[in-house]
């Protein structure tokens, strides 16, 4: 029997926004006129998971077929995310989407998607990005390999060896290399060093429009309510604030040339120099 | 968008976009000043399928028509015209294997060019011969299986980078014109090498270079159609894709017009910006309206070749022409209105305007262009 391993990738929709702005009554974003994007570092783990896909059938071993996943936990509108990750190389996508979801922290989240995953039939690798736009905490890939009892390797940069029980992963540290051998299954989250994401194919991009996306509920991943959601979350945020700016601060954008003459000239103007 | 496209051309031109600002804009005055081939970047081309459009389905294609390969074409010369004549470049030399190969030749090579993991050229042109293809001087020679093929193609654009060759060659060195066949020749084949490779005045990234045939043995399954037929052959196939080279002109002077646009409304002079000066104003409109009319004749030529009309010489090589003229007289004004700056290689419109004049030359030349449109004029008139 050919077996079938299976690449989950986690990715999530974030606001577009170079600055998040919080709305200071209510303590929310401020997503009015915002494009949602896939995070940014997600990105790179599509791109790998598409890349080790490719690395396992060149493996030409006739014994297992490979697939990636794409997984999304976030409202309905999350399913355009998994859409471009169809059109970037990814085979199928899920999302992951309830009312009882929400108001997941890191903890509650990866408990989810631990349901979810645990649903799909030989899932060997998980990639994350290594942290997100908006919540930027970095904990989910973590807590997620925790849950699932499974080695994680955090910052991947190069995925060094790959075959159908193990992975030679390599990550750059502030002052060292280190070199992990993982058995599978394993978790690994990937930042900006690992690859230059692709670019849509027309064929990739054709097939995400029509895609099937199912949507699973908790009816599905049958949690009891205590676990999901508010309820399940172990932290909560109390205040969200934009701080405040107690000094002005100007940003130079353009070449080097451009940006030391026109901090030359603002010194010159403030009588600094 | 200003033209109704489909879902699937907008996702050429959305697709083509992004490779033309994540990949080709950050590097294209770097391979233009080291004359560096776009390997990386005609490798993404190929990922994201643009290969395959022009391909029918049943050889790995996405069976398109020529609207979509120029609309893809016109997107990459936005970004630049090397990488535009590398991908164009290889279509041209696996349209002739479309057009007229065999059931065999189709299943053996396009699946490899639409793919991109092979590129292919079109090897016709020698040190005498281009406009008048009855000059041909390289020979192939029956000889039991195997034509020996001996002569030097000149110009020959990727060339040493493609993998498969379409080469014209005289089977009857007697005939003319008509004495010409065309043959598909592989990359590593004995007695076929490269010569030097040309410093150019333009597409400086794209390759070109000399084919060197000596003796080189090409089994007889590799001739396409007849004996014979290669200058129909070529013929047919400059039918088909002189419009890219149209929409080629399209996509470089829209590049030039947008920076020039770009340029006028903050540059100052005399205290104003100089976009508010009626003399560059009228420049930038009758740039956008040359533009937009030479777009329209490729649009219109390519959906006319699409409906499966035959006699599509006159309006294709009308497109050609039109549009690589207006492509050479739109920026070289975009050049004068960045005026000293425009001169200098730290902004773009320089390399658009030394790229933009191998459109009025290549695929035949704007003089031999007008004797296509006019002897067919004369012949047919209007019907």
């Amino acid at each position: 029997m050919i077996e079938k391993i299976r690449i989950i990738v986690c990715i999530k929709q974030v606001p577009a926004v170079m600055e998040i702005k919080i709305n200071p009554e209510t303590n929310t974003l401020i997503r009015e006129g915002i494009e949602n994007i896939i995070n940014p570092f997600d990105t790179y783990a599509i791109e790998e998971g598409v890349r080790l896909k490719a690395r396992l059938i060149a493996l030409k071993d006739n014994s297992f077929d490979v697939e990636v996943i794409a997984i999304s936990m976030g409202p309905p509108q999350s399913v355009e995310i998994l859409r471009e990750a169809i059109s970037l190389g990814i085979d199928s996508g899920v999302l992951v989407s309830d009312r009882a979801f929400a108001g997941s922290d890191t903890w509650a989240t990866a408990y989810t998607l631990s349901k979810a995953i645990k649903k799909i039939e030989g899932w060997k690798i998980i990639i994350l990005g290594k942290q997100t736009l908006d919540g930027d905490t970095g904990q989910v890939g973590p807590e997620l390999a925790h849950i699932l009892n499974i080695p994680f390797i955090g910052y991947a940069s190069k995925i060094t060896e790959i075959s159908r029980n193990k992975m030679v992963i390599k990550r750059l540290m502030e002052d060292r290399y280190e070199t992990f051998e993982v058995r599978l299954p394993a978790a690994i989250s990937v930042g900006k060093d690992i690859n230059i994401p692709g670019i849509p194919s027309l064929r990739g991009k054709m097939k995400s429009r029509s895609a099937e996306i199912p949507v699973w509920g908790n009816e599905y991943l049958g949690m009891e309510a205590k676990e999901c959601g508010l309820n399940g979350s172990y932290t909560q945020v109390i205040k969200i604030f934009t701080p405040e700016h107690k000094h002005e601060t100007l940003m130079l954008s353009g070449t080097p040339d451009e940006q030391v003459s026109e901090i030359y000239s603002k010194l010159k103007e403030l009588n600094l120099i | 968008m200003r033209y109704l496209l489909t879902e699937e051309q907008k996702m050429i031109v959305e697709i083509c976009r992004k490779i033309v600002e994540d990949r080709i804009i950050p590097v294209r005055a770097e391979f233009d000043e080291k004359r560096i081939f776009p390997t990386d970047i005609i490798k993404e081309i190929g990922k994201s399928d643009l290969f395959r459009l022009f391909v029918p389905e049943k050889y790995g294609g996405m069976g398109t028509g020529i609207f979509e390969v120029c609309l893809a074409t016109e997107e990459l010369s936005r970004g630049d015209l090397s990488v535009a004549t590398s991908y164009a470049a290889s279509g041209l030399g696996f349209i002739p294997i479309i057009l007229m190969g065999s059931e065999e030749q189709k299943e053996k090579y396009l699946p490899q060019l639409a793919s991109g993991e092979k590129l292919a050229a079109f090897g016709l042109t020698e040190a005498d011969a281009g406009s008048d293809v009855s000059a041909i001087r390289t020979t192939a020679v029956k000889d039991g299986d195997f034509y020996i093929l001996n002569g030097t193609k000149q110009w020959i654009t990727n060339g040493g980078e493609a993998d498969i060759y379409t080469i014209f060659a005289k089977t009857d060195p007697e005939k003319g014109a008509r004495g010409v066949s065309a043959l598909i020749v592989e990359k590593g084949t004995n007695g076929f090498e490269f010569g030097k490779k040309e410093d150019k005045l333009g597409i400086r990234a794209s390759t070109t270079r000399e084919l060197i045939f000596n003796n080189c043995k090409i089994p007889k399954e590799n001739l396409i159609s007849r004996e014979g037929m290669g200058f129909v052959i070529v013929m047919r196939t400059f039918d088909q894709s002189r419009p890219a080279v149209g929409a080629q002109g399209v996509g470089v002077a829209q590049a030039a017009l947008e920076e020039a646009l770009n340029y006028s409304k903050i540059r100052t002079q005399f205290g104003t910006s100089i976009s508010s000066f009626q003399a560059i104003q009228h420049m930038l409109a009758d740039m956008a309206t040359s533009v937009e009319a030479a777009r329209s004749l490729v649009y219109y030529t390519a959906k006319v070749i699409d409906s499966g009309e035959k006699d599509v010489s006159r309006l294709s090589a009308m497109s050609k022409l039109f549009a690589s003229d207006m492509a050479m007289k739109v920026t070289v004004d975009a050049v004068q209105i960045l005026g000293g700056y425009g001169f200098m290689k730290d902004y773009p419109v320089e390399k658009m305007m030394r790229d933009a004049k191998i459109t009025q030359i290549y695929e035949g030349t704007n003089q031999i262009q007008r004797n296509i449109i006019a002897l067919d004029l004369i012949k047919k008139g209007f019907n």
